[in-house]
């Protein structure tokens, strides 16, 4: 606030915000490229250093989430199509409509007030042991765990209606087996496609819940950043999430090619930039090898 | 039709009631929710003595808080359902659009599409409402752009099958501009599975809403909403848990009854649509 007009064209100066509003988007353009996000403002210490940081908190978290969602609604979700309107079918409703409708600062609030004030069980906030990460973690499990819970049930009780089920059945095969073993195979595709678009949307939850419970991952990063301004960090962050989502459907892409080689998906199309097709050339022969040219071409002789 | 599903049922009388504490609440409550009474400090719930206003409590001010949940119900649920309409009707639009015309609009329409449903859409708010000033407009319009993709995939992807059929190559063969056609012969095909979407979208972007005012970003004091209620109420947690637990509380029962009525509305407005409409979901997740 009351910074004495040197000091602020000092600071001004060192972080080029002196030059036209152009040269300095040019300048950050260029440092871009070489992989250089600028200093932090506030930390005069490289902005990636602190994103990377973050990130790697955040990718953890996301990721034990992740994999324990998925294990979790491929064996209820599972369980819940064999039994339609069953015990198990009627908790997955329930689980996916708390999923969909509790709005997760809310859990959070309680479940600090429940566990961490009430019983002592677990922490309110930080990191440093393993009984940090297990109130984030649920809080953060339950909306996608109600979605792909969903998708589990849907695709499962196609899967057991098909008639490669019925002759597993008919040679005697027990439920178990049938379940996990042949329905679930083919179940999985949409699973996996959701679980893309669930991820990125994991990163909605992480904003909260890591400011909630202070956990020093990116989505709190950027908050905090935003609230003091400090706009390298911000476009950093902004950079690493998109290029972290970006990897991730292109993962999500492959994998959906090797295990659906029907589905015709080609993984790199998101790397190729599709050139606008133009009009046959006018010269029947000139045309590039591999199209169907004209057989008495000059370059097929 | 509706009495048949006696959850749906409930859902949609307890949405009226707070349809109702959304257009009059103000009106009626507004002196109430504001006269701070600092002798009812964190007063406790469930105290029948009291007038009707405070058996859920008081606030740190004092203020009663049933009042100000009703009064609180006014900007939430406007500024959802403003987001709502505007990404329905421009998403709906540009889907259209993107079904009905040439490849080139169809490539351009989707890719900016791609683009917003690339980046969560909660950072994507939380960065605009950052550069903009974080006003009721503002945070319709920033939940309407993360929205648009929804409708506009949904709507784009009924059209491609739509557009096949015989009573719309009927009506191109007699003539029917291409303006008319959309609007009378594909749009009305369209318009409940949209409907539907849009049912289970305000909860959503409820829940986007809360979620920015909890944070600090969104609506600003001295407005209220029932998420930054619940921010108001998080340093008094261990002494008083009921100022964040009863907005939290309606926000779940409006979010529950609406993915309630979705569900319902799913069945009834069109049975034999329903295996598109699962499909859908799934692809926008």
């Amino acid at each position: 606030m009351d910074a004495s007009e040197e000091s602020r064209n000092q600071f001004r100066e060192i972080h080029g915000l002196n030059d036209p509003l152009f040269v300095q988007f040019l300048s950050y353009m260029a440092d871009l490229v070489r992989l250089d996000f600028g200093d932090s403002i506030r930390r005069s210490e490289p902005a990636i250093d602190v994103v990377l940081r973050g990130f790697a908190w955040t990718l953890q978290l996301a990721v034990i989430t992740m994999s324990l969602v998925v294990v979790f609604a491929i064996i209820l979700g599972s369980l819940a199509a064999f039994h339609v309107g069953g015990v198990f079918d009627r908790l997955a409703t329930f689980f996916s409509l708390i999923g969909s409708s509790a709005p997760d600062f809310w859990i959070a609030i309680v479940a600090i007030v429940i566990f961490s004030v009430n019983l002592g069980w677990f922490p309110t906030s930080g990191t440093g042991t393993v009984w940090h990460w297990v109130m984030p973690i649920s809080v953060l499990f339950i909306r996608p765990f109600g979605l792909i819970l969903q998708i589990v049930r849907g695709s499962m009780i196609t899967a057991l209606g098909s008639a490669y089920v019925k002759t597993a059945r008919a040679k005697g095969v027990g439920n178990r087996p049938i379940i996990f073993v042949h329905a679930l195979r083919n179940a999985l595709l949409p699973v996996i496609t959701v679980i893309g678009d669930q991820a990125a949307a994991l990163l909605n939850g992480a904003v909260v819940i890591e400011s909630i419970f202070g956990f020093p991952g990116i989505g709190k990063l950027m908050i905090n950043s935003i609230l003091q301004r400090d706009f390298t960090v911000v476009m950093a962050a902004i950079m690493v999430t998109a290029l972290a989502i970006f990897l991730m459907n292109l993962v999500i892409d492959i994998l959906y090619s090797i295990l659906d080689p029907e589905s015709g998906i080609d993984p790199w199309h998101r790397l190729t930039f599709r050139l606008p097709t133009f009009p046959p050339h006018p010269i029947p022969w000139f045309r590039p090898c591999g199209c169907s040219g004209p057989i008495n071409s000059p370059l097929s002789r | 039709m509706l009495w048949a599903d006696k959850f749906a049922f409930v859902s949609v009388i307890f949405l009226l009631l707070i349809l109702f504490c959304a257009v009059f609440g103000p009106m009626l409550l507004e002196d109430v929710a504001t006269k701070q009474n600092l002798r009812g400090r964190n007063a406790p719930p469930f105290d029948f003595s009291k007038n009707w206003v405070y058996w859920l409590g008081g606030d740190a001010l004092g203020r009663p808080l049933l009042a100000r949940i009703v009064v609180a119900s006014q900007n939430t649920i406007f500024v959802a359902a403003g987001a709502v309409f505007f990404s329905l009707a421009i998403g709906t639009a540009l889907g259209l659009i993107a079904g009905y015309t040439t490849r080139t609009w169809s490539q351009v329409i989707m890719r900016l599409a791609d683009i917003i449903m690339s980046f969560p859409s909660l950072l994507l708010a939380v960065i605009v409402l950052f550069m903009l000033e974080s006003s009721v407009f503002n945070l319709v319009v920033v939940l309407a752009i993360t929205r648009i993709p929804v409708y506009l995939r949904t709507a784009r992807a009924e059209t491609l099958e739509v557009r096949e059929r015989m009573f719309v190559q009927a009506a191109r063969v007699m003539g029917a501009s291409t303006k008319r056609i959309i609007f009378r012969h594909i749009l009305p095909v369209v318009f409940p599975t949209l409907i539907t979407i849009a049912t289970l979208d305000f909860a959503f972007v409820m829940l986007a809403e809360s979620s920015l005012s909890f944070l600090g970003i969104g609506i600003q004091p001295p407005e209220i909403t029932w998420g930054l209620m619940v921010a108001q109420g998080r340093p008094y947690l261990t002494t008083a848990w009921w100022l964040s637990f009863w907005p939290g509380l309606v926000i779940i029962l409006t979010t529950l009854s609406l993915n309630l009525v979705s569900h319902w509305m799913r069945t009834a407005l069109d049975p034999a649509q329903r295996w598109r409409l699962e499909n859908v979901r799934k692809k926008n997740g």
